[in-house]
């Protein structure tokens, strides 16, 4: 390290008297020199957390972020169809399809088929219109030789549905690779021939009533996290070392057992023919008809869920109740508080960074669990994030399941927010 | 879940940027299944080509598939895939195009277009397997009059006892509808049809409340060996399995199967498109899927196969009877439509979905 540069070498030197304002041995600046010399010291330390932000550049956000652009950004139509793409963006909406229109539309329908990408295109109109799909393929096949004109009639008589309006107005939207219907179609609603947006058909309205349902059962796996654990944590808290340990492991095995080894244990406990009905019926609290159907229902969800992720309550409680000065509470009684008062005043209040670390973290995973309601939750128990991994893996519609999980997320930051503004995130204690 | 999937595509990467020349990654469904190719083509073809077979097992193969495919850096040089999925992605400009007129003749000289199966040959994928979703039930349950049509699987008060069902349109829906009488080829009519769609809802009405619903191919296969349910529609090989490999007292019904192919496709830009179009063709010649009925109750592609399926690996039990292209098995059989579940798929499941949570 440079003399120069060293802080610590300022001075004001020989006991010159001088004025002016402080400067290091070799005459600089002393507010430049500290400046320069931290700007080093920064610099290092973030060399020190680069391979950190890079693994999560890399591994987390970037994906996140493709995933998301998908949820607004589809250009399965505009990018393959980009004569008529041009024709739409040059008439109003509502204007008929014209002789250019079907031109441009045959055109682009035989040079998709020749590339062999006309199947992108029909999936993308599938999207908004059901049925559409195979009428693009078998079209393809069709006009892969070429298409004499009149195209209006020739498409016509190919399929008589390349005239239906709908059809032309689901294109339309289609033709500009940024659109919102991904995010209607997850808010249960659809746009008309006009292009209003209106409620999807009564039979198909699913996404709203499971966002209800995922938060409603997350708040009440929370609440039940609280209930179960609060007690465990004070226990664990105020019990001697030794035997506060052995109860610890306990609360840390289930924690480091595999996800699905819980879940599938669970389900041999609960089941009609499990270990819970066999033991109800033996000890005649019900009888071998009566066998209580306790999982793959909404019951089983809650059951699994509150199990699994109690270790994260207990945790973040006992950390911060470890701290909590019991001569607090031996005031409080010795002032005259009964045992309620002394709880409810002195003691709760001072667990409150941890039950709000723990209910934040419950409910936060709780909203995203998928494998566990996949597994337990029969069809009552089924939460948006099995909606995800259905149009990830089955329909592999990717802008659906993004458009979901981008509104899953946007959710639970508005409630990380609230929380912010009401409890305060500097309140939060992790352990 | 996403950054799941593209962390685990980027690690597959890593982990095949390591690989020589000389070897082929097959990306396949996992399982008894697995083993069955493993042993029927991984292990003659390594012999005969000194090309080694990196086996990657899939929930399903078509999700690696279109990952890699988006994300422009294919790892795996064969897919075993769905028909739906292949035709869907040869569609999309995905897959490699296969000419039939490459693939080896059946032992009697004819040529491989017309040796395979109707429908076993695509554009771009060539089936090895038709597999089918049977009703199976517990044989200690019905002693004396057990069932034996599809319509007795929703009959609750001749046959008491709980359903496992599949939780997807696909193999719900069509099955209500032969219950309720529809003949197997008018069965996708139906479907088209908002009428035949509130027809299939109705029957399945009928039985919703004593439905487990199952996502995974062992599920069904569990339930039933708990006692949990009394039938169950699964994949007919994961029955013959229990059934056979492991004597558990199950019986399959075979009214009413859907059946559906397997296919190998091999994606555009894949790592060693050379030894995984030779893969290929070793994996669905004559012999290799005669061979491959030995570990797995799947019927054959083609049709020169079925005279060469002999014994199950135990020496005994003959695969004939457990075939799903066995001719008694298909009278009834439905067979899946890519074309169809290509268009409604998306719009049936969400019909589905809320008719479950409703």
């Amino acid at each position: 390290m440079a003399q120069a540069s060293d802080p610590h070498a300022a001075s004001a030197p020989g006991g010159d008297a001088n004025d002016g304002p402080l400067t290091t041995a070799d005459g600089q600046p002393l507010g430049r020199a500290l400046r320069r010399s931290q700007r080093r010291a920064k610099r290092r330390a973030f060399l020190l957390v680069l391979p950190l932000l890079a693994f999560i550049l890399i591994t987390f956000v970037v994906p996140i972020a493709q995933m998301l652009q998908r949820s607004f950004y589809n250009d399965g139509f505009s990018a393959n169809m980009p004569q008529l793409s041009a024709w739409f963006a040059a008439t109003e909406r509502g204007t008929d399809p014209d002789d250019a229109a079907w031109a441009a539309l045959a055109a682009d329908l035989t040079a998709t088929a020749e590339a062999r990408t006309i199947g992108v295109v029909g999936t993308r109109i599938n999207y908004d219109m059901a049925g559409t799909r195979s009428l693009f393929t078998s079209t393809g096949r069709k006009v892969r030789d070429g298409i004499e004109p009149p195209y209006r009639e020739a498409l016509l008589e190919i399929d008589e549905k390349w005239g239906n309006p709908r059809l032309w107005s689901v294109m339309r939207e289609a033709s500009s690779p940024v659109t919102t219907n991904f995010y209607l179609a997850s808010l249960d609603r659809t746009r008309d021939d006009d292009g209003n947006i209106t409620m999807a058909p009564e039979n198909q309205q699913v996404y709203v009533m499971l966002f209800q349902r995922t938060f409603g059962l997350s708040l009440l796996i929370t609440v039940a996290t609280f209930v179960l654990g609060f007690p465990i944590a004070h226990l664990l808290a105020t019990l001697p070392m030794r035997r506060a340990n052995l109860l610890m492991i306990l609360v840390l095995l289930p924690f480091w057992t595999s996800l699905l080894v819980r879940t599938t244990s669970w389900i041999v406990l609960l089941q009609q023919q499990g270990v819970v009905n066999d033991l109800l019926i033996w000890a005649g609290i019900i009888d071998a008809n009566g066998r209580l159907q306790m999982i793959y229902n909404r019951t089983g969800t809650i059951i699994a869920m509150t199990h699994i992720l109690l270790p994260f309550m207990i945790l973040p409680l006992y950390s911060v109740m470890r701290t909590i000065n019991p001569s607090y509470v031996r005031a409080a009684r010795s002032l005259g508080a009964t045992s309620w008062t002394a709880f409810r005043r002195i003691y709760f209040p001072q667990t409150l960074p941890g039950l709000g670390a723990g209910a934040l973290l419950v409910f936060i995973l709780a909203v995203g669990y998928y494998i566990t309601p996949a597994l337990v939750g029969g069809s009552s128990g089924q939460l948006i994030s099995n909606m995800i991994a259905m149009h990830m893996t089955d329909t592999l519609n990717w802008s659906m399941a993004a458009a979901l999980a981008a509104l899953l997320l946007g959710s639970v930051l508005a409630l990380y927010w609230i929380y912010d503004r009401l409890v305060g995130i500097d309140n939060l204690k992790l352990g | 879940m996403k950054s799941v999937l593209i962390a685990s595509t980027a690690l597959v990467g890593i982990a095949s940027a390591a690989l020589a020349e000389g070897e082929v990654n097959v990306v396949s469904w996992g399982g008894a299944y697995e083993v069955s190719q493993v042993e029927a083509y991984n292990k003659p073809f390594t012999e005969q080509t000194g090309i080694k077979v990196n086996m990657i097992a899939a929930d399903n193969p078509a999700t690696p598939l279109k990952a890699q495919v988006e994300a422009g850096n294919i790892t795996g040089d064969v897919f075993d895939i769905e028909v739906s999925d292949a035709i869907r992605l040869c569609d999309e400009g995905a897959l490699v195009e296969i000419d039939p007129a490459d693939l080896p003749a059946a032992p009697d000289g004819t040529p491989a277009a017309e040796d395979f199966i109707d429908g076993a040959l695509q554009d771009c994928a060539v089936a090895n397997i038709f597999w089918g979703t049977v009703i199976a039930f517990d044989t200690t349950k019905f002693p004396d009059a057990p069932p034996a049509t599809a319509a007795d699987f929703f009959d609750l008060e001749k046959f008491p006892g709980k359903r496992g069902l599949p939780k997807n349109p696909k193999r719900t829906l069509y099955l209500a509808l032969i219950a309720d009488g529809v003949p197997a080829d008018q069965i996708y009519d139906k479907l088209a049809s908002e009428e035949g769609v509130a027809q299939a809802f109705a029957k399945l009405d009928t039985i919703k409340d004593n439905v487990v619903w199952w996502e995974a191919g062992a599920q069904p296969v569990q339930l039933l060996a708990d006692g949990e349910v009394t039938m169950a529609t699964g994949y007919n090989g994961r029955f013959f399995d229990a059934m056979v490999g492991e004597g558990k007292p199950f019986a399959i019904i075979w009214d009413g199967q859907y059946m559906d192919l397997d296919m190998f496709a091999i994606p555009k830009g894949s790592p060693n498109p050379e030894a995984a179009m030779e893969y290929l063709k070793f994996a669905t010649d004559t012999q290799r899927l005669a061979d491959q009925a030995k570990y797995i109750a799947y019927g054959p592609s083609r049709k020169s196969s079925a005279a060469l399926v002999g014994t199950y690996k135990d020496g005994t039990t003959e695969m004939a009877p457990h075939m799903p292209t066995n001719p008694d098995h298909m009278t009834s059989a439905v067979m899946d439509d890519p074309e169809f579940w290509a268009d409604h798929d998306a719009e049936l499941s969400e019909q589905f979905n809320a008719w479950l949570a409703s």
